[in-house]
């Protein structure tokens, strides 16, 4: 008998719609590898009674955003005793919390950006709304202002002037209570996957967005980014990314499968900018496309990834 | 190293299409759909209100006596039982029309983008007022058009802006307005506006596009006369059955001057063959009697009882220096906000409050009105409407501590 894998998307989280293309992607792409796939919608269908229903052997986490990265949906997963793909729910706290993520990946001695972080209490509480003089002072502009906790890029910003500062830290706390601001190195945008192996992530793709900026639009709309795998960049370049990945994932715990992205900047030297630990799945994802450049096609990449879990289980 | 193709089509699309893109907006949507969201931001009309029985026995009897004709192909300008139906619909306002000058289009979405079809070519000049209805920015675009915005205030278009911009040197193909109950800023142009800007666009010869989806529903006051009935020689008037009856049924109509309705019939049969008959002759039978109007008459009295409740909230709920809109009719109220706030990004906290409404720069051609929001009363309780308007209130609040605190 085929075993019987729950694809868990869609959610609550304004990555919802995303989350749902990649969940049917995956589940299509089980199905053809012969696994009895289902789709759960945890915002349509009560998850811990569905799953037990259905009696998933498994499930293939491929909810995007709060929920699904932050650690809320694999905390359940384990209290349940069930195997999940992915990241165990307090490297996902930490991955999925810029905040966090910053610090831990600077700790382990991951070359990222800059950053200053404001929390949205010190501004509305403490008054604290000068600071931002500062932030300039600290890590100079350009910079890039993100939501400590969202994904897709909603709610970032790209700040050149210091006037700019002020709407773009309001815009981003719309998404979160805590925005870390980030100098924004120029170069090129490279993204390295992994499945199973930190020590070996995929080839990377590079990413050209045509409008110049990665922004929400340019990820999900098909024809407006352009995406080369692997990247156009030379041998020691492509070892010095790998390198940064592979400490990007070991720094953050990032188990079964994940995402790094990178700036490479003028010299040659990677910036990691960001960590997934639920990459998307959709039509214009980079894992998928990262993964094809290896040869290894979408149901081969899922396989793979679900393989995992499954040898997790205890006998019996 | 090769190039990804994700979209194999990238090079192939037309001109037309560059604004079609992927929003977060648009997500976000996608997430307030959940229950526990009270949407003030769809127009969706209160169906459930419809008498389920009577519209039943409606779809049995098309079905029972004229299915040949139901089920069958029509004509492209639509049933003629329906027409007739529909002028008699449109004489509740005063408007006298021959069954003749009408065109059924599937809703007055479609007539909007036959209108685009049929009068704009690329680089055009066109009219439509600031805000404006966000269907029709989106339907005439697809023909490259210029937009030229003329703002509105409390009488709906400010005609005087209008003229100012035709002596600039403004020539635009048409003029586009919904001059009752305006979506979204809920204003009813004045009979003293309805006037000029009927005398205005006679003069200098550019034809108006009158959309009146929610004339029919009144709160109060008396109906106004509508600008075809004032011009009809250089009025093209677009009506639907979506507010009166269902937007299911999709069932809209253009009525103009035979030269341009033969041409919107030919674009309406290149579009799509015909409408459907099933769903004209179940409007057309739905029509007939008296229910509809019983029904009408109640809807009415939800709609505006759902209005007092939103501006009564409003009132005690939203900051002093805001300002909106007290609609007459229709679905919408808008809000003008101190100029500091930005509801296109506020919509992920208010989302994340469980309230959603729709951001002001949505209705604006050149991405104005980011301290504007437009918020619906159509659908839900008066409760409800009441508590989501209370849970904007707060963001708002929170929103203006931070701009404070920020701004020192």
């Amino acid at each position: 008998m085929s075993e019987r894998i729950a694809v868990l998307a869609g959610g609550h989280s304004p990555e919802r719609e995303v989350s749902l293309r990649s969940g049917h992607r995956v589940a299509t792409a089980l199905e053809a590898r012969g696994y009895d796939a289902f789709l759960l919608d945890p915002a349509e269908a009560p998850l811990v009674e569905t799953l037990s229903e259905t009696a998933a052997g498994c499930c293939y986490v491929a909810l995007h955003g709060k929920d699904g990265e932050d650690g809320t949906v694999q905390r359940v997963l384990e209290l349940l005793g069930l195997e999940y793909t992915g990241t165990r729910p307090f490297a996902c706290h930490i991955a999925f919390d810029k905040i966090l993520a910053k610090e831990a990946l600077h700790a382990g001695g991951v070359r990222t950006p800059a950053w200053v972080t404001i929390q949205a209490p010190a501004l509305r509480d403490l008054a604290a709304g000068p600071i931002l003089q500062k932030v300039a002072e600290r890590i100079g502009l350009p910079v890039v202002v993100k939501p400590s906790r969202a994904g897709s890029a909603m709610g970032i910003s790209f700040v050149e002037r210091e006037s700019d500062l002020p709407s773009a830290v309001m815009n981003a706390l719309s998404f979160s209570d805590a925005v870390v601001v980030e100098r924004k190195i120029a170069g090129t945008e490279v993204a390295a996957g992994m499945v199973a192996d930190a020590s070996d992530p995929l080839p990377l793709v590079e990413i050209v967005p045509k409008s110049g900026v990665f922004d929400y639009a340019a990820r999900y709309t098909p024809g407006t980014t352009e995406y080369y795998a692997p990247a156009r960049v030379g041998d020691e370049v492509m070892a010095s990314c790998r390198d940064e990945a592979t400490k990007t994932f070991r720094a953050l715990s990032i188990r079964d499968v994940g995402r790094a992205d990178m700036i490479v900047d003028a010299e040659g030297a990677p910036w990691v900018i960001d960590v997934n630990v639920s990459p998307g799945m959709t039509d214009t994802s980079l894992l998928p496309m990262a993964a094809a450049a290896a040869g290894v096609d979408l149901p081969e990449l899922c396989d793979r990834v679900v393989q995992l879990p499954l040898a997790r289980r205890q006998p019996g | 190293m090769a190039e990804f193709n994700v979209d194999p089509y990238a090079s192939l699309y037309a001109r037309r299409t560059s604004g079609m893109a992927a929003s977060e907006v648009r997500a976000l949507f996608a997430v307030a759909s959940r229950p526990d969201v009270v949407s003030l931001a769809g127009g969706m009309p209160y169906v459930q209100a419809l008498p389920t029985e009577h519209v039943l026995e409606v779809v049995e009897s098309v079905l029972a006596e004229r299915a040949d004709v139901a089920l069958q192909y029509g004509g492209g300008q639509g049933s003629p039982v329906l027409r007739e139906r529909v002028a008699m619909l449109m004489s509740e306002e005063g408007l006298g029309v021959d069954a003749e000058d009408v065109v059924v289009t599937t809703g007055a979405q479609q007539a909007l983008d036959l209108i685009g079809k049929v009068l704009i070519d690329p680089g055009d000049e066109i009219v439509v007022e600031a805000p404006s209805y966000v269907g029709a920015l989106s339907a005439f675009s697809a023909y490259e058009p210029r937009f030229v915005q003329i703002e509105l205030d409390e009488d709906g278009m400010i005609v005087e802006r209008l003229e100012e911009a035709l002596v600039r040197g403004v020539r635009p193909k048409f003029v586009y307005t919904v001059p009752n109950f305006h979506n979204p800023a809920g204003v009813t142009m004045s009979p003293t506006r309805r006037e000029q800007l009927v005398t205005l666009c006679r003069e200098a010869r550019i034809p108006i596009v009158e959309d009146n989806p929610y004339g029919l529903l009144r709160f109060e006051g008396e109906h106004q006369p509508t600008l075809r009935s004032l011009d009809p020689g250089n009025v093209i008037y677009l009506g639907t059955v979506s507010k009166v009856f269902s937007p299911g049924v999709r069932v809209g109509w253009a009525v103009a001057e035979p030269g341009v309705l033969q041409r919107l019939i030919l674009a309406k049969e290149a579009a799509d063959l015909c409408g459907s008959n099933f769903t004209m002759l179940v409007t057309e039978r739905y029509l007939t009697g008296d229910a509809w109007r019983t029904n009408l008459t109640r809807l009415v009295e939800t709609y505006r009882s759902r209005r007092d409740a939103m501006l009564m909230a409003l009132l005690e709920h939203f900051p002093a220096d805001a300002r909106w809109t007290r609609p007459a009719g229709g679905f919408y109220v808008w809000v003008t906000l101190p100029s500091y706030f930005d509801t296109r990004s506020m919509l992920a906290a208010a989302v994340e409050r469980r309230v959603a409404y729709v951001p002001g720069t949505a209705f604006y051609a050149d991405g104005s009105g980011k301290e504007r929001m437009r918020l619906a009363f159509c659908y839900p309780p008066e409760e409800r409407i009441e508590e989501g308007v209370r849970r904007l209130g707060e963001l708002l609040r929170d929103e203006e501590a931070l701009y404070r605190s920020l701004s020192r």
